[in-house]
C-alpha cells in the first residue's frame, strides 16, 4: 500500500506514464539499472495510467503532462493523494503548477540518470515520512483547483469510477450537489461522485454561467426554468427536467444579480 | 516639419478651416462693436492666418511633453505658458495690423476678445496635438507587434519539438544506435533549413516540402506507429515561390492536436496541387472530440493566415473544416514562379 511509510531497505515500486513508447523505454532503462526499484505498470495515456495507478497501487509514478485522454494534471487528480508523483515532460512552463499540486519533482527532458537518481532520493524522502494525518488536503483534486491558473476556467471535470475514468464536460453539467467531502454532479441524467468540496469546484468553474444557489448547490445557469416561492420566505428553483433545488437568501440574491445582467 | 506639411490634402483642409476660421473671426469682431465690417476683415484675414501656424507650434511642444511620462504640473505649466505666449503675440499683431489698416482704436477695444479666442484655440490645438500623437504611438506599436510575430514565426522552432526529439535521440542510443544516428540526421536537416528562413521572404514549394518531409520523419520515429504519413504532392506545384513556413505549421498542428490527442494515432494526409495558377493545399488529421480544445492552437495558425493575407490579400485563403472526427485545413495560394 502506498500510504505506508517506505523503508528504506524496500524496493520502490514506480509505474511510467508516458504516450511516447521511447520515451518509456528510456526512463525504463535508467530504472532497471538501480536495483532499489520496480517497474511495476507502464501506461500510454491517461486513462491506463488512472486504471494501472488504482489497480497497482505503485509508491511513486512518473507522469507526463501532454498525453491522449487525461493530461497528466487530471490524472493526478484521480489517484491516490498518497502516491508520489514525479512530472516528465519537455514543457517548463507548468512546473510552478506541479509544485503547487505537491509534485515530489519535475524533470525536464532529456534528463541524465545523476537527475534522475536526485529526483528518486525526493521520492523516498517523501515516501518515508509517510502520509502524516493532516498533510495533504481533502484530496488531490483540491490540490489541482488550488494549482490551476484562475484566468482558465475548468472546462471538463473528470472523475474516477473504481478503476474507470468519466469526462463530464462543463457544458454538459446540469447541477452539483455537496455531499460532505464529496460533490455529485448531476449531467444528462446521470450522476457522478468525486472527492472535491463543492466551494474548490465553483472556484474552478466560469461564474457567469455558474450560480451557487445554496450552500450545497452550484446551478449552471442555462438549466434553470423558473424560479419559484417556496414558502413565506423561501424559494425554489425549478429546472428544465422538473429537479426542484433548494434556494437560499444569499443564494437568490446571486441569481437576481446574474439574471438581471442577462437581461 | 510638422506632419500637416507631408501632404498636400491636409494642408489644403488645414487653411481651409482657417479661412472658415477667418470668417467666424470677422463675424466676432464686428459683433464687439468697435470695428466696421471692412476693418473688421481686414484685420480677421491675416490674423486666422496668423493663428493657424501659431496653432501648430504645439506639436513640438506635446513631443517634448509626452503625457504620462512627464509631472502633469510641468505640462500644465510649460502649455500655459506658452498659450499665454501665443496669445499675447497675437494681441500685438492685432495691434500692428489696426496701426496699418487705421483702425488702433477698434483693436485696441477687442483685445478681450481676441485673448479669450486665442487662448482658446491654442488649448484646443495642444488637446489634438496629443490625441494625434497617442493615434500615432498605437499604429506604430500595432505594426511593430505585427513584424515581431512574423520574425519570430519564421525563425521558429518549436522547443518542445527540439526536447522531445533530443528525448527520443537519447532513448535510441543504447538500444539502437543506428536510428539515433539517422534521428541526428533527420533533425540537424531540418534545423538547417529552418534556420536560414528567418532572412528569406519566399522559398520553393519544393523546399517547403521538403521541411515537411523532414519533420514528419522525425516525428514518425517519435510517435511510432501511431503516426501514419499520406503525402501527394504534385510536381506541377515544385516551383512556385511561397512564403517560407506556410504549410510546417499546418502539419505541426496536425501532430500536435491531432495525431497526439489519439490513443492509437492516425494518419496525416498532405495534398497539393496545381490548378489554374492556384496552388491547393490541404493537410487533413483525426482527433479525439472529447480532446479539451487546445489554448494555444489559434498562433499557429492565425500567424499563417496573416502571411498570406500580407503576402496575397485576398487571393489566398485559409479554411478549416470539421467533420466526423476529421479537421481538414484547406490552403489556396496564388502560383507565383520565377523571379
Amino acid at each position: 500500500m502506498p500510504n505506508g511509510a517506505l523503508k528504506p531497505s524496500e524496493k520502490l515500486r514506480v509505474a511510467i506514464v508516458d504516450d511516447e513508447p521511447l520515451a518509456r523505454q528510456l526512463l525504463r532503462e535508467y530504472l532497471d539499472a538501480d536495483g532499489r526499484v520496480e517497474v511495476a505498470a507502464e501506461c500510454a495515456n491517461g486513462f491506463e495510467a488512472v486504471k494501472a495507478i488504482t489497480e497497482h497501487q505503485p509508491d511513486l509514478v512518473f507522469l507526463d503532462i501532454q498525453m491522449p485522454k487525461l493530461d497528466g494534471f487530471e490524472v493526478l487528480e484521480l489517484i491516490d493523494p498518497g502516491v508520489a508523483v514525479i512530472f516528465v515532460t519537455a514543457y517548463d512552463q507548468y512546473a510552478m503548477r506541479a509544485f503547487e499540486a505537491r509534485a515530489v519533482d519535475y524533470l525536464l527532458k532529456p534528463f541524465g540518470e545523476e537527475r534522475l537518481w536526485k529526483a528518486l532520493d525526493r521520492a523516498r524522502e517523501r515516501l518515508a515520512e509517510g502520509q502524516p494525518a493532516g498533510a495533504f488536503p481533502a484530496s488531490r483534486a483540491e490540490l489541482a483547483a488550488a494549482a490551476r491558473p484562475p484566468d482558465q476556467r475548468l472546462e471538463r471535470v473528470v472523475v474516477r469510477d473504481g478503476a474507470k475514468v468519466h469526462i463530464v464536460p462543463v457544458a454538459k453539467l446540469d447541477y452539483v450537489e455537496a455531499q460532505d467531502d464529496y460533490v455529485c454532479l448531476h449531467s444528462e441524467k446521470k450522476r457522478y461522485l468525486k472527492q472535491q468540496t463543492i466551494s474548490a469546484l465553483e472556484s474552478q468553474l466560469d461564474p457567469r454561467h455558474f450560480v451557487r444557489i445554496h450552500r450545497s448547490y452550484l446551478v449552471r445557469l442555462e438549466t434553470i426554468a423558473r424560479i419559484e416561492p417556496y414558502s413565506k420566505d423561501s424559494r425554489v428553483v425549478v429546472l428544465t427536467d422538473g429537479t426542484q433545488l433548494p434556494v437560499s437568501r444569499a443564494g437568490h440574491a446571486r441569481l437576481k444579480e446574474l439574471l438581471g445582467e442577462a437581461g | 516639419m510638422h506632419p500637416i506639411f507631408s501632404r498636400r490634402a491636409w494642408l489644403v483642409t488645414y487653411l481651409t478651416a482657417a479661412g472658415v476660421g477667418a470668417a467666424l473671426l470677422a463675424l466676432l469682431l464686428r459683433a464687439a462693436g468697435a470695428l466696421s465690417w471692412p476693418a473688421a476683415v481686414e484685420l480677421a484675414g491675416p490674423l486666422a492666418l496668423l493663428y493657424a501656424f501659431v496653432c501648430l507650434t504645439p506639436w513640438y511642444l506635446c513631443r517634448m511633453l509626452p503625457l504620462g511620462a512627464t509631472h502633469p504640473a510641468k505640462v500644465a505649466v510649460e502649455h500655459l505658458g506658452s498659450a499665454v505666449l501665443a496669445t499675447g503675440l497675437w494681441v500685438v499683431a492685432a495691434q500692428l495690423l489696426g496701426r496699418i489698416f487705421d483702425a488702433s482704436a477698434g483693436a485696441q477695444a477687442v483685445t478681450p476678445y481676441l485673448s479669450a479666442v486665442g487662448l482658446l484655440l491654442y488649448s484646443l490645438s495642444v488637446a489634438l496635438h496629443y490625441m494625434l500623437l497617442a493615434m500615432r504611438a498605437s499604429r506604430e506599436a500595432a505594426i511593430q507587434a505585427r513584424d515581431a510575430e512574423l520574425r519570430a514565426l519564421k525563425a521558429q522552432v518549436n522547443p518542445h519539438f527540439l526536447f522531445n526529439s533530443l528525448n527520443s535521440i537519447a532513448a535510441l542510443a543504447v538500444k539502437d544506435p543506428p536510428q539515433a544516428r539517422q534521428m541526428c540526421i533527420l533533425l540537424s536537416d531540418f534545423l538547417r533549413r529552418t534556420l536560414g528562413l528567418g532572412e528569406k521572404a519566399s522559398i520553393s514549394w519544393e523546399e517547403e516540402i521538403q521541411l515537411v518531409g523532414a519533420y514528419l520523419d522525425i516525428e514518425r520515429i517519435r510517435f511510432g506507429a501511431r503516426l501514419q504519413v499520406e503525402m501527394q504532392i504534385d510536381g506541377a506545384c515544385g516551383q512556385c515561390q511561397v512564403p517560407p513556413l506556410l504549410l510546417q505549421p499546418l502539419v505541426e498542428n496536425a501532430v500536435k492536436h491531432g495525431i497526439a490527442t489519439m490513443v492509437d494515432g492516425g494518419t496525416i494526409r498532405v495534398n497539393s496541387r496545381l490548378e489554374e495558377g492556384l496552388l491547393q493545399v490541404f493537410v487533413e488529421n483525426g482527433y479525439d472530440a472529447e480532446a479539451p480544445a487546445p489554448r494555444r492552437q489559434g498562433l499557429g495558425l492565425r500567424n499563417v493566415r496573416n502571411r498570406l493575407e500580407t503576402s496575397f490579400g485576398s487571393a489566398a485563403r485559409l479554411t478549416i473544416h470539421t467533420e466526423d472526427n476529421v479537421y481538414r485545413t484547406e490552403m489556396i495560394l496564388p502560383c507565383q514562379t520565377g523571379r
